[in-house]
């Protein structure tokens, strides 16, 4: 806690993802190109919710609540998108 | 937290009234979470339906302000999490500084969103009585720039909140005498950056980066 060292790797660590994020975008991987971006964003996320915003060190309701967030806009996109994309015209 | 802060008297200790502020905030961004969610949900329909109308929508984007703006963005929530750190500390002149280095950061990032904005509708990509689009559909291209100006205009929103508080904590930071006052005030304000700063690690690949191979 007293060294600012984990936030030096952590801000390291984004600035990487960033730049095989925008290197990623440029190779051609099909169907996986928006996937892996996803993916990275969500990598990035992670880092910055778990050490810049201190959930790591935070106690199990903040963690409940943390996620409960992230659950419900799960089951908006999950919900939505399985009608959409199972929808014959 | 100190213990000669100031507890209110529904609070057994200052921790126990922090981590009530903290569970607040949370609750706060959970919210946020949604109103934004339900904009990602309507791109990602949108995208699904046409996605190759939105990859030539995308290209019109300008990849260079973007990457500069993610940038941006993160270095400004590591100088945030130093200010957190600082008031933690009450290192008056080091939260004053980081809080203000924050602030110049989302000023910059602002600043170049303004260009790019400029740039766009100049081109006539703003969605209303202008709009041309001459590659493809102009009414699916315009979906495109429809949600696009929606969802960076309400994060920028949010960018200039949280620009307008970290002045305004700068200003409460060199006139307060008792810093540990606005030690949990700035965790919160931290959390609402940090926050804002994730929302737009999402909308950059979405925006910028839709199949730049092809």
């Amino acid at each position: 806690m007293n060294s600012i060292k984990p936030y030096v790797m952590v801000t390291g660590a984004l600035f990487v993802l960033l730049v095989i994020t925008v290197g990623a975008a440029y190779v051609n991987l099909g169907a996986f190109n928006t996937p892996v971006a996803m993916l990275i964003s969500l990598s990035k996320a992670s880092l910055i919710v778990l050490f810049f915003m201190h959930v790591r060190h935070s106690n199990p309701l903040i963690h409940i609540f943390v996620l409960v967030g992230f659950f419900w806009l799960g089951i908006m996109l999950t919900l939505s998108l399985s009608d959409f994309l199972t929808r014959h015209p | 937290m100190s213990a000669e802060s100031p507890v209110a008297h529904q609070f057994e200790d200052a921790a126990q009234q922090r981590e009530a502020a903290t569970l607040g905030m949370w609750v706060f961004l959970a919210t946020e979470v949604l109103f934004f969610g339900a904009m990602f949900l309507g791109y990602t329909v949108y995208r699904l339906k046409y996605p190759e109308v939105f990859r030539m929508a995308s290209e019109h984007t300008i990849i260079v302000i973007g990457t500069i703006n993610t940038g941006i963005l993160l270095l400004s929530s590591f100088t945030m999490v130093l200010a957190v750190r600082a008031a933690e500390f009450k290192r008056r002149m080091a939260l004053i500084a980081f809080l203000s280095v924050t602030a110049l950061f989302g000023i910059a990032f602002l600043v170049l969103k303004g260009f790019e904005y400029a740039h766009e509708i100049n081109e006539g990509l703003f969605p209303g009585s202008h709009f041309q689009f001459t590659e493809a559909d102009p009414y699916t291209a315009r979906m495109f720039f429809y949600l696009y100006f929606l969802m960076t205009g309400v994060h920028a929103l949010h960018v200039t909140i949280g620009v307008i508080m970290l002045v305004i904590f700068a200003l409460r930071a060199m006139l307060t005498l008792k810093l540990e006052r606005l030690s949990t005030a700035v965790d919160l304000l931290g959390l609402y950056w940090h926050f804002v700063d994730i929302v737009w690690v999402f909308l950059f690949p979405l925006i910028y980066l839709v199949d730049r191979h092809s």
